[in-house]
């Protein structure tokens, strides 16, 4: 396997190493139960004397709640407990800055499924028939029900803090001379796109299990990627210190983003349990988990483009208007994201990003796979492709000449590290022979190609505090045992497995002998959760430096009775021994004999944090990371001239990993990542009836189309490894980045296929169709948006570039 | 508890003597006539291998084998299921040996978050039942009600292929394109 420096390098006497487990394909740990039905998710727990929990929800898009009577559920044999808002006054949500959320609504609801009141009962049936007995007194409010409605109807106002009527957050920033940079422009486009809204899905609907015990303290076992936040939301929303609440985070059936925030259901099981004395258990049904959404945010978009002939991007516009939906959630974030990571493909030097979040009243919006960025990405490579064609440069070629160098840093201040998107297009393009094949298929087929990058992980927590992002604590058993402790949840991805490689590759034992303990408040130190693809970085430096700990405290007691110089001691094959010497050493279980017997109790703790960014003006905090993965992908499609269908046979995709640490789950991830991007490109809508209610078109899993087995392409993935001296082995993310490309790719290759653009998401048969009428028609060979709604920009932020001489601070223009 | 909340009186609902044949093991007990057989399984009998994701018949999810033919749990009312041999996925291994189905699906990492596991192996096991060479066509046409949102599927027809052979006593392993990329 290959050998690398940086971390790995750092063992023994400071060479490079051959590495034993990291980079080999092998099973996760929890692989055996997963497929035995051993796993057990939060809705397979059964404690006894458990209640279920029922929420009612608002029918009303928006209203006022004028009364509740609750007398009659209350009276119904084998209810236990009815509560409504005034039960939970305190509101709560995942950024400090939109603590908007009520558990249960108290005066006003905000979309079609806010809920207004929980029930306990014996049973779900029970439950469920106490629903229909609470009496809600609605007062309608006008709706609004888009982001053209939200900018004409500043009232009502969905949320009093908004920055400007219903719009939400408003940012304005602008890097360097964009005139200026405009003006060196042979060619400037100005494009609109639309990105439809669309939702996680995961397999496992939302549960949570919620268990009081009379020693006044509290256990929540909750399917949730972030146990952290929901700790924290928890203990304000109760009242209670979270020194005595416990949160569980369950394996995650499918996570996506759409369990990253703290939710109303696990604080309502949480009260009902303080108030009933009795486990409470709540399942959501599927059409609840597409009223919970948090998902991608509908994005009209609108970019401006200056080229040279030579297809450099002089200067760069961006807008964003983005339908966020009732409440905070991630929105501020998600906003700042549809602006973020524009730079760090090609070279931009110039560049402005206006975006506005509109409040409707839908379900709340948020962190989907990519977050915030694969609606930009897919305005930023269409135009490309367009641009590339009226400069008469191949796609690949116009991307290939232009690519952001590694360990620079970006016109908006984003340090990029190794930097792999080269050598992925070129594995693409040849994988697809798209030299032989671009623009010389025949009529209805065609080959698409675009590019991306993603973070590993966020740079800066949900909250600002300066302690680490991960921590790992380990446990060193007489036997030769390790248990790691870790914060981190595995909600599919392998992050458990992450853990146990890569403290077994630092230990030089087997994975097999590691056990994980993972997601528990009260057991494993903090990490901040399964979002922005930090895991693998952030717990896996945290576990090499804990690691790293122990390994530093066996050393001294074993070359002490070996009687060999402290920097000869290497760990390996489950032994610690003499490097000269082989044969001199004894096994890991020995050695941790030796070292407890002269040191006492062998454990350590590891932490990370991430590089700071050199950006210092307000909105610098969303877009660094401490790595950037990239991604190229090439889509094959065949479009049916009759109906519009876009078939998709083949993706290749090239993704720079950094490097595996174990290749076989990065597989998975970009093939699953390329599946999510395929069902998002073709199909995937979180679509409403605006002129009925803003009632949801089909909350369900066979109306709510994503793709079969017969719509699955075959993905042909390269991987290439460009390690990043901030990555744990060298490695990045994998998880989100090639999600990213596919979009584009398809749309790039309808055109080729049939000569038409679709600047939409999804690139459904009615909007084929009606732009090859339109070409056949002599008309716009095109679908998409024709306008955009006026906005209320705020005062610029106006930040020199690095290149200008700028320092990362906001300066008066 | 407070004081105010009533004390269930109301007779629970009428429950019906049931006997099941469950991965070869036999089961009497008494369960709610309404209930479906995913209930039944979960809650009366805590089998909790098999999962769901709607309760509608719309994800595969819920898929368990009966008179071993894949049906959805969720559609299917316990009382219809009586005396019929029914397989969940608690019944794939032989003791402590895995199917070859189940050890594929851990050796090229099918199952990431795992939720929709259960129910492709089972379906995966009729088809190979039926088929036990079946094109990756075959494997498609048998997969199609059942939803993954993790793998693409891919992992998923890897594994299968992978089991086929294994059972037709051929040596097979992973490819290296499967676990490494191109």
């Amino acid at each position: 396997m290959a050998t690398r420096s940086g971390a790995a390098g750092k063992r023994g006497g400071g060479e490079a190493q051959k590495l034993s487990v990291i980079g080999t394909a092998r099973p996760k740990v929890d692989a055996h139960a997963k497929c035995t039905g051993q796993t057990l998710f939060a809705d397979d727990l059964v404690l006894p004397r458990m209640l279920w929990a029922k929420l009612l929800r608002s029918p009303h898009p928006h209203a006022r709640i004028l009364r509740i009577d609750t007398a009659k559920a209350r009276a119904l044999p084998g209810v236990h407990a009815v509560i409504t808002g005034k039960d939970l006054p305190i509101t709560f949500g995942i950024l400090p800055v939109s603590q908007d959320e009520e558990a249960l609504c108290s005066g006003i609801v905000r979309f079609i499924g806010d809920p207004v009141a929980g029930i306990a009962a014996v049973d779900e049936d029970t439950a469920t028939a106490a629903m229909d007995l609470i009496d809600v007194e609605y007062e309608p409010l006008r709706a609004i029900r888009s982001v053209e409605d939200a900018a004409e109807n500043p009232e009502p106002q969905i949320h009093g803090y908004a920055d400007s009527g219903n719009f939400h957050k408003l940012v304005h920033l602008e890097f360097g001379d964009l005139d200026a940079g405009f003006g060196k422009a042979d060619l400037v486009r100005e494009d609109l796109c639309f990105y439809e809204g669309n939702t996680h899905l995961p397999m496992e609907q939302h549960a949570a299990v919620a268990h009081a015990s009379p020693d006044g303290k509290l256990t929540l076992w909750s399917s949730t990627q972030t146990p952290h936040y929901v700790h924290r939301a928890l203990s304000k929303v109760l009242g209670m210190a979270p020194s005595r609440i416990r949160v569980i985070a369950t394996p995650n059936g499918g996570g996506f983003g759409g369990k990253s925030d703290p939710f109303n259901h696990e604080m309502v099981v949480a009260k009902l349990s303080l108030v009933t004395g009795r486990p409470v258990k709540i399942c959501l049904t599927r059409e609840e988990v597409f009223y919970c959404h948090r998902g991608r945010h509908q994005a009209l978009m609108k970019i401006r483009t200056g080229f040279t002939k030579d297809g450099a991007i002089t200067a760069m516009d961006f807008e964003s208007y983005l339908d966020g939906g009732a409440y905070g959630s991630y929105g501020v974030a998600s906003t700042y994201y549809t602006g973020a990571l524009q730079t760090v493909t090609y070279d931009v030097p110039v560049y402005r990003f206006r975006g506005a979040r509109a409040f409707t009243n839908k379900p709340p919006c948020g962190p989907k796979r990519g977050h915030g960025t694969p609606q930009p990405r897919f305005a930023v490579e269409i135009q490309l492709d367009k641009a590339a064609e009226q400069l008469g440069i191949d796609p690949a070629e116009i991307r290939l000449r232009h690519l952001v160098q590694a360990n620079t840093i970006t016109a908006n201040y984003l340090k990029i590290g190794s930097m792999g998107l080269g050598p992925c297009i070129e594995k693409v393009v040849e994988g697809s022979k798209w030299k032989d094949r671009f623009r010389k298929l025949p009529y209805g087929r065609g080959l698409g190609l675009a590019c991306s990058s993603y973070i590993t992980g966020a740079g800066l927590p949900i909250y600002w505090n300066d302690m680490p992002h991960s921590g790992v604590q380990l446990k060193c058993d007489r036997g030769g045992g390790v248990t790691v402790f870790c914060g981190s949840t595995d909600i599919g991805q392998g992050s458990d497995s992450v853990l146990a490689y890569i403290v077994a590759e630092v230990l030089g034992i087997e994975p097999v002998d590691i056990r994980v303990v993972t997601a528990d408040t009260d057991l494993t130190p903090v990490d901040l959760g399964s979002y922005s693809s930090r895991v693998t970085l952030m717990t896996g430096q945290a576990a090499i430096q804990a690691a790293e700990r122990v390994r530093g405290t066996i050393t001294g007691p074993v070359a002490a009775k070996l009687d060999v110089p402290v920097d000869r001691i290497v760990f390996g094959a489950g032994r610690v021994f003499d490097a000269n010497d082989p044969e001199k050493g004894m096994s890991f279980a020995e050695a941790v004999v030796t070292a407890e017997s002269k040191v006492g109790t062998i454990g350590s703790v590891g932490s990370y944090t991430p590089p700071r960014s050199p950006g210092r003006y307000r909105g610098a905090g969303v877009g660094p990371s401490a790595a950037y993965s990239y991604s190229a992908c090439v889509a094959e499609v065949e479009v049916d001239p009759e109906t519009g269908i876009v078939r998709v046979p083949t993706i290749w995709i090239g993704h720079d990993i950094g490097q595996c640490i174990n290749p076989a789950l990065v597989m998975g991830q970009v093939e699953g990542s390329v599946y999510m991007g395929l069902g998002e490109a073709l199909m995937e809508e979180m679509a409403y009836r605006e002129n009925r209610n803003v009632v949801h078109k089909w909350p369900s899993l066979l109306e709510y189309k994503s793709p079969t087995t017969h719509e699955m392409c075959d993905v042909i993935t390269y991987l290439i490894e460009e390690p990043d001296a901030n990555g744990p082995f060298g490695g990045k993310e994998a998880g989100q980045g090639p999600l990213l490309p596919v979009m584009p790719a398809v749309a790039n290759a309808i055109y080729d296929a049939v000569g038409v653009r679709i600047d939409e998401v999804p690139m459904s048969p009615p909007k084929v169709l009606k732009a090859m009428q339109a070409k056949a028609a002599g008309k716009e060979p095109r679908f998409g948006p024709k306008s955009v709604p006026r906005v209320p920009w705020p005062e610029v932020v106006y930040v020199p570039t690095p290149a200008e001489g700028g320092d990362g601070k906001a300066k008066a223009r | 508890m407070n004081s105010s909340v009533p004390i269930s009186l109301s007779p629970p609902a009428r429950k019906v003597e049931g006997h099941f044949l469950v991965n070869g093991e036999p089961h009497a007990l008494f369960f709610a006539e309404h209930k479906t057989l995913l209930e039944v399984l979960r809650e009366d009998m805590n089998l909790t291998g098999t999962k769901h994701g709607c309760e509608l018949g719309e994800c595969g999810t819920c898929a368990v084998l009966i008179d071993g033919e894949p049906q959805l749990s969720c559609l299917v009312l316990a009382q219809a299921c009586q005396q019929r041999p029914i397989q969940t996925v608690e019944g794939m291994a032989d003791g402590p040996v895995l199917h070859p189905l189940q050890e594929a699906f851990v050796e090229v990492g099918a199952a990431q978050c795992g939720y929709c596991t259960p129910g492709i192996l089972l379906t995966a096991q009729a088809l190979l039942a039926e088929k036990p060479d079946p094109s990756r066509q075959d494997i498609k046409d048998a997969l199609a009600g059942n939803l993954c949102r993790c793998t693409g599927y891919i992992k998923i027809y890897e594994a299968i292929e992978l089991a086929a052979a294994r059972m037709r006593g051929e040596s097979a392993e992973p490819t290296r394109e499967s676990l490494y990329g191109y």
